[in-house]
């Protein structure tokens, strides 16, 4: 019963390249070990929208984590307590996975149900069905 | 709600009588009708007009984004207004489910501190 989570923390400023590595091997040993997936994405320093703690920037850091929900727990316990880590949120997300999934495929099918009749047509008027299957697409000006 | 029905008197925006009915009676997707882009500078963002209103249509139904995530600052940001308020879908034109997922990513973008609560987002 794995779920998608997206967890997004914020670390202090002035922290190292290689401490900063650290944390996140920890935290994601931590989720491996606990039988899930992490994977993680260094956004870099940048400017926050305002001051938290005693910071203007920070470093942002994503993980995408695939584990229940007890792991997330355990994940989120341990950046409350880290103390270079100023901010963090998690949003889970494979209900929104899922959904935007479904769409695909209802997309995909519309077009393979328009698409059957543009072979047949292509020798003869290759520009009407692309132009009949864009115009949606594309917002006329 | 008395929303649908004709209460002008409700609502405190500087929005005439005469539009509010039609946006009601409006389908929210304008995307049948032939979506005229209502994009570039809305107008009067505080909303100074009372007659004419161009059909407005909603920016996601039109280029077909379907996540709003709180992570992209910049499509988030135009849909903030200069005090860091959300604005109104009303003055943006989005539909109503476009505009709580908009609204949902948005708050979840301050928690984050990507986006400000209040004031300008630098």
């Amino acid at each position: 019963m794995n779920r998608n989570y997206e967890l997004m923390f914020i670390v202090r400023p002035d922290m190292v390249d290689e401490d900063l590595n650290k944390l996140i091997s920890t935290l994601e040993s931590s989720v491996t070990t606990a039988g899930g997936t992490a994977k993680s994405e260094v956004w870099g320093k940048r400017r926050l929208a305002y001051r938290v703690g005693r910071f203007n920037d920070g470093i942002f850091v994503l993980m995408m984590i695939e584990a229940t929900g007890a792991v997330v727990h355990e994940v989120e316990r341990r950046l409350r307590v880290t103390e270079p880590v100023i901010k963090f949120l998690t949003v889970r997300t494979d209900e929104e996975l899922k959904r935007l999934d479904k769409i695909k495929k209802i997309r995909d099918s519309k077009k393979k149900a328009s698409a059957t009749p543009a072979p047949v047509a292509a020798p003869v008027t290759p520009a009407t069905p692309e132009a009949g299957t864009e115009t949606p697409a594309s917002a006329p000006v | 709600m008395a929303e649908e029905t004709k209460t002008p008197s409700a609502r405190v925006g500087s929005s005439g009588g005469e539009s509010r009915p039609e946006r009601s009676e409006r389908p929210e997707r304008s995307g049948p009708r032939g979506p005229r882009p209502g994009g570039g500078p809305g107008g009067p963002r505080e909303g100074g007009r009372k007659y004419f209103r161009r059909k407005k249509v909603c920016k996601f139904c039109v280029e077909k984004i379907e996540a709003v995530n709180y992570k992209d600052v910049r499509l988030l940001a135009q849909f903030v207004a200069e005090s860091g308020k959300i604005t109104p879908r009303r003055l943006t034109g989005v539909c109503t489910p476009h505009q709580r997922r908009l609204s949902r990513a948005i708050k979840q973008a301050r928690n984050i501190a990507l986006l400000p609560f209040a004031g300008r987002a630098q």
